[in-house]
């Protein structure tokens, strides 16, 4: 990177490209060209920044300048301005929330102040297509001296003294993992990524395959030479081309540049790395589903004992490994234990990369210290509730994990302190959600999801997430009773006990947190058939005051179904057999004449 | 399900398909994914000719087939229409937005319309969760979409694609 006096990074995550980042780039590139700054300025397309919410994003180097919601036509005014003539285009500055004053070098924004990045240390950083890139930063210098310097055991031992855990959700120390499957003797043993991220709205593993693949390749490499594997594979999703795409390049580049293939570095070790696609089942996920599937069969879980470290892949041992997991072990190697284990709690060591997402005002992608508070990542780094309206719940572990009240705010983020509150760490799914939320809703929404996503291999999970979700069915419509909601209960702890793997015995968790910390609002569900977050259909309806309506007619011309009816300057009224409830008509109100009972 | 009659194409691109992943049982999803991505969905037919060549059960690849939510049985729409029901684009709204797409088409989740340009899905998180609610129409985004914006949305594809009257040959 040392020949251009400038970079123009643009963000190419998925947020961003969604937002036409690619013709933001292409832009820029014509207007490099056109100004004759070929030499001296170097576009360059990203991975993921994390700050979703104002993408795209494009920041240059070496001042480090953040310009926020670019559009492709701002361009010509970022080359002629802020490259020719030296001048910050003010307009694309973050503003600060409190104070509206602009921000120029992400540095000072609340949204990166707290933040901690070791597995999404390049992200945003290098172009995820070139190799030299990742080089240039210390990229393969830990996979030399492991080769060069330390034997397996060294390092396995190293990654122990750590205290990393498995970043998938289990927390399973992942210098144990590596060491059962280093003692298993086997012909052939293989290393596998976990890239089936199915958690919906948790996207950590994804960008970092998009900004930095050649972490996992080069982790993947050292785990393969502490447990004695040669072959990796990676377990991707299908509907992620972007990262198949990236992967693909990754690995084609190492292996040109020796880092992957025979005698790497010289010395005999040999590795090498394949692609699995996995075809779109959230219970793929869990190991042993995720090995069947690789195998070409139905991604149904069997019993452990035996553990993929001892008997995995077509019978042999094999370390599974999450993607986030894999980004951090490089620098475990390079900076050492020691400096790992000084970040986070007593339990939880490192950092851990959270999906901010729901009803925030920064969504984004996060790595904060472990041990951070829930309420610095919701209201420091998140921003806070949008539309200024009150925080009711944040849920975490996904499908899996259950939803947290504003008496947990101040508790630290680790996997103990997340599991004794009722909820997990799960993948890094962070989900917030405001007073409009209603839970039983939201319960149900999870129960559907894995209805949907059960193998139906094992009973308690196939038919008993069938009935939960009949009874939350139910109680939403308003037919719910108060005996529903004790047989919920038990239906749950039955459903835990008994399914076979972690998707079933989880699967209860957003019921029984809801029900712990919201049973209020299921009551006046059951008992008074209301809801009071005016969510369910069934029991909300829409009215228009007439003595505050002006009949400016704004509803009526919003209304997407054509419920409402008046003359101009008329009260209107709202015909509730075709209304949709989809509150519209609610929100656009200026004169607040519309009540939801 | 009426049977259809694969096309001496068809079956040639099947069978390249199987030979090029070495008619291996254990291959059956790579398989599958390239027989989808060249034919664009995978009818019964498909099954029972891929079964026979990878000298399986016609019933495990129906098995395999169905256990994943990525592949079709039934032909795709011209433009396939997805809603993210992922838990961010859930709590912004996207059940409103999927409402109103359905009613719009007038067609349920896993359907097409009549005419063959509409498809309607839902999948599981997009990844853009920045920009929720989202809905995909075919490789393109669309972010923060309101139920309002639906009609127009739908329009773009159907005016877009008016094309001359075909006369048969």
């Amino acid at each position: 990177m040392a020949d251009y006096k400038m970079h123009l990074l643009v963000c190419g995550g998925t947020g961003c490209n969604a937002s036409d980042s690619e013709q933001i780039r292409d832009n820029l590139l014509t207007e490099v060209e056109k100004h004759d700054l070929n030499d001296e300025v170097q576009v360059v397309m990203t991975g993921c920044f994390g700050f979703c919410e104002k993408g795209p994003i494009v920041k240059i180097l070496p001042d480090n300048t953040f310009y926020v919601q670019v559009k492709p036509e701002d361009a010509s005014t970022i080359v002629e301005e802020h490259l020719i003539k030296g001048r910050k285009v003010e307009r694309l500055l973050y503003k600060d929330p409190e104070n509206n004053e602009p921000i120029s070098d992400s540095k000072h924004m609340e949204f990166y102040k707290k933040q901690v990045r070791i597995a999404l240390r390049n992200c945003g950083f290098i172009n995820p297509e070139n190799i030299d890139e990742y080089i240039a930063r210390d990229g393969y210098a830990a996979l030399a001296k492991c080769l060069g310097e330390r034997t397996p055991q060294q390092v396995i031992d190293e990654i122990k003294l750590s205290g990393q855990r498995g970043r998938g959700g289990g927390g399973f120390p992942t210098g144990l993992k590596w060491e059962i499957t280093s003692k298993s003797v086997a012909d052939q043993k293989y290393v596998v990524c976990n890239a089936d991220e199915g958690d919906p709205g948790a996207f950590m593993d994804r960008s970092i395959l998009e900004g930095d693949p050649h972490s996992v390749i080069e982790a993947m490499a050292i785990c393969g030479y502490c447990t004695g594997s040669t072959k990796g594979l990676v377990y991707i999703r299908a509907e992620y081309p972007l990262a198949i795409q990236r992967l693909k390049t990754a690995i084609k580049q190492a292996r040109e540049y020796g880092l992957l293939g025979d005698e790497i570095f010289g010395t005999p070790f040999s590795f090498d790395i394949t692609l699995r696609y996995g075809a779109g089942a959230f219970v793929c996920g869990e190991e042993t589903a995720l090995i069947h599937s690789m195998e070409g069969l139905r991604g149904e879980p069997t019993f452990k004992p035996p553990f993929p470290s001892e008997s995995g892949y077509l019978g042999k041992p094999t370390t599974v490994n999450n993607v986030e997991t894999l980004a951090s072990i490089p620098v475990i190697i390079n900076k050492g234990a020691a400096f790992f284990n000084s970040i986070g709690t007593a339990k939880s060591k490192g950092t851990k990369v959270f999906a901010l997402a729901g009803k925030i005002n920064n969504v984004g992608l996060i790595e904060v210290p472990m041990g951070t508070t829930l309420r610095e990542v919701i209201f420091d780094i998140g921003g806070g509730i949008k539309g200024g309206k009150k925080f009711k719940a944040v849920q975490t572990g996904g499908p899996s994990g259950g939803c947290l009240t504003n008496s947990f705010l101040d508790t630290p983020i680790d996997y103990d302190n997340l599991i004794s509150a009722g909820s997990m760490m799960g993948s890094g799914g962070m989900i917030v959600m405001d007073e409009d939320d209603c839970m039983v809703s939201i319960a149900k929404f999870y129960l559907e999801f894995t209805l949907d996503e059960s193998c139906g291999k094992c009973t308690p999970c196939r038919i008993g997430n069938k009935r939960l979700f009949e009874i939350l069915d139910k109680i939403t419509k308003g037919l719910g009773t108060e005996e529903d909601l004790s047989r919920l209960r038990s239906l749950c702890k039955v459903i835990k006990d008994t399914s076979l793997c972690g998707l079933g015995q989880t699967s209860p968790n957003p019921i029984l947190s809801t029900l712990d910390n919201f049973y209020d609002e299921y009551l006046a569900h059951v008992k008074e058939h209301k809801c009071p977050a005016g969510q369910c259909k069934s029991l909300v309806k829409y009215t228009i005051n007439h003595d505050k309506c002006t009949g400016c007619t704004l509803c009526f011309r919003n209304c997407p179904v054509g419920a409402i009816a008046g003359e101009k300057r008329a009260p209107h009224t709202i015909d509730n057999s075709i209304c949709i409830k989809c509150g519209v008509c609610y929100d656009k109100c200026k004169f607040d004449a519309i009540s939801v009972s | 399900m009426p049977k259809i009659k694969l096309s001496q194409r068809t079956i040639e691109i099947v069978k390249e398909i199987c030979l090029s992943f070495e008619n291996n049982e254990g291959e059956l999803i790579n398989v599958l994914h390239e027989a989808q991505h060249k034919l664009g969905y995978l009818p019964a037919e498909v099954q029972e000719l891929i079964a026979h060549e990878l000298n399986m059960s016609i019933a495990k690849v129906y098995g395999v087939v169905t256990f994943y939510s990525f592949f079709n049985m039934l032909p795709q729409g011209e433009f396939p229409i997805s809603v993210c029901m992922g838990t961010a684009c859930y709590v912004r709204g996207a059940e409103q937005i999927l409402h109103e797409i359905k009613r719009q088409l007038n067609i349920e989740v896993g359907q097409s319309t009549p005419d063959g340009k509409f498809s309607l899905n839902c999948l599981r998180c997009v990844g853009a969760c920045g920009l929720a609610p989202v809905v995909m129409v075919g490789e393109k985004v669309y972010g923060r979409v309101a139920p309002q914006q639906i009609r127009k949305i739908i329009a773009e594809y159907q005016e877009g694609c008016v094309r001359p009257e075909k006369h048969e040959m």
